[in-house]
């Protein structure tokens, strides 16, 4: 390579140095409130860190339209987009920078793994983190005070589910005697899985097996063949996405059908695009996840919005995170400033409400909402429905299937 | 000696950088520079030096980071404590795996894939073992203070790194102008004629594994204790493999800064096309891989290769 | 643990896994065997090409079994340029920097993909997509069945390639001794693109036996990489009936070991069984002594 072309490309290198400090997107309009918003939108876990950042905007550009911030009068809210890139520390990374754009609170980041570390990177600077689905429960049990998880973690989903398949049980004369566990191997899947494994024997199960899968897994006909040997009358699922439909689908080629199939934050089991793409398999099946509340109207006109839009459908990830904006800016609203002490205090003694999802008025302590807690929905004609418990319920669970 | 003397120039405009920079971006920016730095030291060691490419060496990041992890979590070890503990383990696992891949023969490609599949074995092991906390992973408790390896500012994580680093480069040196050294790379030119010449060729690939295990586990302490969680598919995972091959080969294999400069530059160039295109995920992952082609094209012997030529 | 009656289904499910295995496998070991190439873009062009069955069956209809006459060519001449103009370029024929270019190749091609198509993993939905086929007591889906008899005909084609005709026989000449043919008049380069090719062309036809069964997204690949690679050493680098052969162990492997130490664990058995080829027997069940 001759000097000049060398020369160049050290010129470029040089630049790409000065660009990594500058702030991206700066074109700050006058009393723009930044919120970072931070998912992984590219690598493995790109499809739901795609739908969080589209809950996010929407509820920003939701709330800008109606108003902004009135107690700031009528501040606007601007998105400072980051990209997780799937990786903990790149999510750290991404912290430092909307640290240094000047961010108010930061959105974020999907994934647990990723929470730990934004979380922590954030702390050091006093931003407000408010956390969108990251289900493990150490992101709240750090003490670390900037930390505010809206949604349910999966111990409270765990005992959620327990209880409410006995209830089932007994509801239906208690033909179910026996589960089966098929979970994934990570954080999630693996916490869940022990939770259950542990109580359900106390509550009057007898759980047959467990089995534990990778991620990915390509072929699930071995462990439908031993769901089939061991003959359970429950089969627990607690994956993610791709493996849950694999599994389902699965399932039913083999013709296994259990007496339930009672997933515990089942990967595809409440997902709108599952029932759409695998309405035969995913008829039945019952679920312990996140939910919005059924009967408030605003959450039907977001989801109308959302089914409007092209290969887009009404997620968790969708609506936990337009929560989560809300939750912000209701803080900020009371803060009446822009400052992360206020929000982080804000927040702190929120008493919010006026959310479409099933909690109640938040409470933090130690970070965790108090009230957040999972729904029980079922796949019935090619729709989901809630079915637990009746102050949310749609209608009746069919428990044990007959489909 | 001019080669220590640049050593200690680094080292000390390393150190003073907090002194003028207080940008979080910018120190961390360098924290992870001097982080895959010390990645690629330690893969140059057995791949530049030794000539024994390594697909696997996050069977050695991987150990480190357990090793702090549990010892602290599980045993109640210091923080510091778990560092000789990590890089004895470390040597040990790359003492087990030289054995037996050298011992067969194992050379090229073939050992090469041997550790990428060493690397997953462990991961596997790890994701079923409850000691290592199986598929939730280990967390290290917050505890901060100097004295627990945790710091409440960037700036002593710096120094940290900084070491391990200097350590490194210092270690690089002894390799490049030691009789050990002088072995390592005679058989890595050429081994048949090293033994010839009368070359321990077994005992000496095996000391440098072992080198190359340590100082790979000492970077894997520094992340368990700057990130404070990890799981297996973090510990063991191709992630950090690749990581810890692509700056030595970028900044020039087998010599002493070519791990730092490629570090350098794949760190700018990751952070400076993350921004770009926000609207768009994908398109800057894109470039960055377009330009990893385009580096590696215009500078098949890594940057340093460019340098020599032009002295 | 280990029960009879669920044994021979999981042989049987194992064999058909491993066809898929094999035929990914199968392009692998070309592109090693003759290139020496550790092609790290390998899972990225496999997605691509379950991409293109995707879209082919989406807006076309074509049935992905048909989609073989469209695939297979396709894949075909993207490898040949891929090699010609890219790769065989940039690594200027070193070994770490062809490495660090088909690194470089996959990121592009995954994220390309992010880009183009979204995130959303996207499944094909055929008339047969939930049949079984008995075979004793086991039910196994038809997909994987015709997979399985895909793998051997592939393989037995490339035999066949490989023996039976000039290019064949150039292609062996040139995996052999790079400097022989080039003196014997052999225009190495272009053989060489025509194996990277081949090997491609493998992955056509392996997306169109697996996608009825799976599913595609950006980061698909990712999850086949190690175990060709294995297979690639069990069958000895550079044999195709080694490639076959050892696909079909590996997805027995899987499977009973699956059976036995549990699903996440029994992956451990095709790791061993990687690092004891590798050690005791590195030429593979097929490979010439090196």
């Amino acid at each position: 390579m001759n000097s000049q072309r060398r020369r160049q490309f050290l010129i470029n290198t040089t630049a790409l140095a000065a660009s990594a400090a500058l702030p991206l997107g700066a074109r700050a309009q006058a009393n723009a409130i930044k919120i970072g918003v931070l998912h992984p939108v590219t690598g493995f876990l790109a499809y739901s860190g795609n739908l969080s950042r589209l809950g996010a905007q929407m509820a920003i550009d939701d709330i800008n339209k109606a108003g902004g911030i009135k107690s700031l009068g009528g501040a606007q809210l601007q998105a400072v987009l980051g990209d997780a890139q799937s990786k903990p520390e790149v999510g750290a990374a991404e912290v430092e920078k909307m640290n240094e754009e000047g961010v108010s609170a930061i959105v974020g980041a999907y994934a647990s793994a990723i929470c730990l570390a934004t979380t922590q990177a954030a702390a050091k600077h006093n931003i407000p983190h408010v956390v969108d689905v990251g289900v493990a429960d150490q992101i709240v049990e750090r003490g670390l005070k900037n930390t505010f998880r809206f949604p349910p973690g999966y111990k409270v989903c765990a005992d959620t589910a327990m209880n409410d398949l006995v209830l089932l049980n007994n509801l239906a004369g208690k033909p179910a005697r026996s589960v089966l566990i098929v979970h994934e191997e990570s954080l999630f899947g693996t916490g869940t899985a022990n939770l259950l494994a542990q109580q359900l024997p106390n509550l009057g199960f007898e759980v047959k097996e467990v089995i534990k899968h990778a991620n990915p897994t390509r072929d699930f006909n071995n462990i439908v063949l031993r769901v089939k040997a061991a003959n359970p009358d429950v089969v627990i699922p607690a994956n993610y996405y791709n493996e849950y439909a694999l599994f389902m689908r699965t399932m039913k080629q083999q013709n296994v059908r259990p007496k339930a199939i009672y997933s515990v934050l089942g990967g595809a089991a409440s997902s709108y695009k599952f029932v759409k793409e695998f309405a035969d398999a995913a008829n039945g099946v019952l679920d312990v996840n996140h939910w919005f509340n059924p009967k408030d109207k605003r959450a039907s006109a977001l989801k109308k919005r959302v089914d409007a839009m092209k290969d887009q459908f009404f997620t968790y990830e969708v609506y936990l995170n337009y929560s989560a904006v809300q939750l912000l800016a209701d803080a900020i609203e009371r803060a009446k400033s822009t400052k992360r002490d206020d929000i982080v205090n804000a927040l702190a003694n929120s008493t919010w409400d006026n959310h479409f999802m099933p909690f109640g008025p938040t409470k933090f302590v130690n970070g965790q909402n108090q009230g957040a807690r999972p729904l029980m929905m079922q796949v019935l004609k090619n729709d989901i429905k809630v079915v637990l418990p009746n102050t949310y319920a749609e209608t009746e669970p069919a428990f044990p299937w007959k489909g | 000696m001019r080669q220590l003397a640049a050593i200690a120039v680094f080292a000390v405009a390393a150190a003073v950088l907090p002194l003028f920079i207080t940008s979080g971006v910018v120190l961390n920016t360098a924290i992870m520079i001097l982080y895959t730095a010390l990645l690629g030291l330690a893969w140059n060691i057995l791949a530049g030096f030794g000539g024994q490419f390594s697909f696997g060496h996050a069977v050695f990041f991987g150990t480190g980071a357990y090793a702090a992890a549990v010892l602290q979590a599980k045993l109640g070890w210091n923080a510091w404590a778990t560092l000789p503990a990590a890089l004895l383990l470390g040597a040990a696992v790359g003492a087990f795996i030289g054995a037996l891949s050298f011992r067969y023969g194992l050379r090229g490609s073939y050992f090469a894939l041997v550790t990428l599949a060493f690397a997953e074995v462990f991961r596997i092991l790890a994701n079923n073992v409850t000691f290592t906390g199986a598929g939730v992973g280990i967390m290290v408790k917050l505890k901060s203070g100097a004295e627990n390896f945790q710091f409440a500012t960037k700036t002593g994580y710096l120094y940290v790194i900084l070491v391990f680093v200097v350590a490194g480069l210092v270690l690089c040196w002894w390799l490049k102008n030691s009789r050990y050294g002088a072995w390592l790379q005679a058989v890595r030119d050429n081994e048949e004629s090293a033994a010839a010449l009368g070359v321990n060729v077994f005992r000496v690939k095996l000391g440098a594994i072992a080198l190359s295990g340590a100082l790979m586990a000492a970077g894997g302490v520094f992340y368990a204790q700057y990130f404070q969680y990890i799981d297996p598919g973090l510990a063991y995972g191709p992630g950090v493999s690749i990581e810890a091959l692509l700056g030595p080969i970028v900044g020039g294999l087998g010599t002493l800064w070519g791990p730092v400069l490629g570090a350098v530059l794949l760190q700018l160039l990751g952070e400076g096309t993350r921004g770009l295109f926000a609207n768009a995920p994908g398109v800057s992952l894109m470039l960055y891989g377009a330009l990893l082609v385009l580096m590696v094209t215009f500078m098949p012997s890594g940057v340093l290769g460019v340098l020599r030529r032009r002295a | 643990m280990l029960e009879l009656s669920i044994l021979w289904p999981s042989i049987l499910n194992g064999l058909t896994t491993g066809a898929v295995y094999a035929l990914i496998a199968l392009g692998l070991t070309l592109i090693y065997g003759v290139l020496h190439i550790i092609n790290f873009a390998h899972g990225a062009a496999l997605m691509m090409a379950l991409y293109g069955v995707y879209y082919l069956q989406r807006s076309l209809g074509l049935d992905p079994y048909v989609s073989l006459a469209v695939m297979v060519p396709t894949m075909f001449a993207a490898g040949y340029l891929a090699y010609r103009y890219v790769i065989g370029v940039a690594s200027h024929g070193r070994d770490e920097n062809i490495l660090l270019v088909t690194l470089g190749v996959a990121i592009v091609l995954e994220n390309l993909a992010l880009f183009l198509f979204k995130s959303d993993t996207r499944t094909i939905d055929t008339a047969y997509t939930f049949t079984t086929v008995p075979i004793g007591s086991a039910m196994i889906a038809l997909p994987k069945i015709v997979a399985f008899f895909g793998a051997a005909a592939t393989a037995g084609i490339l035999l066949l390639i490989m023996r039976a005709t000039d290019l064949g026989r150039a292609i062996r000449a040139c995996a052999k001794e790079r400097q022989g043919a080039r003196l014997v008049g052999i225009d190495v380069e272009h053989v060489f693109a025509m194996s990277f090719g081949i090997g491609l062309a493998c992955l056509g036809a392996a997306a169109c036996f697996l996608l009825p069964a799976y599913y595609v997204n950006p980061m698909v690949g990712n999850g086949f990489v190690l175990i060709a690679f294995t297979i690639v050493v069990l069958g000895g680098m550079g044999s195709f009936a080694g490639a076959l052969v050892g696909g079909l162990l590996i997805g027995v492997v899987e499977s009973v070991g699956g059976l036995w130490l549990g699903e996440s664990l029994g992956q451990i058995g095709i790791f061993l069984i990687f690092i004891a080829v590798l050690l005791f027997r590195p030429q593979g069940l097929f490979g010439a002594r090196a």
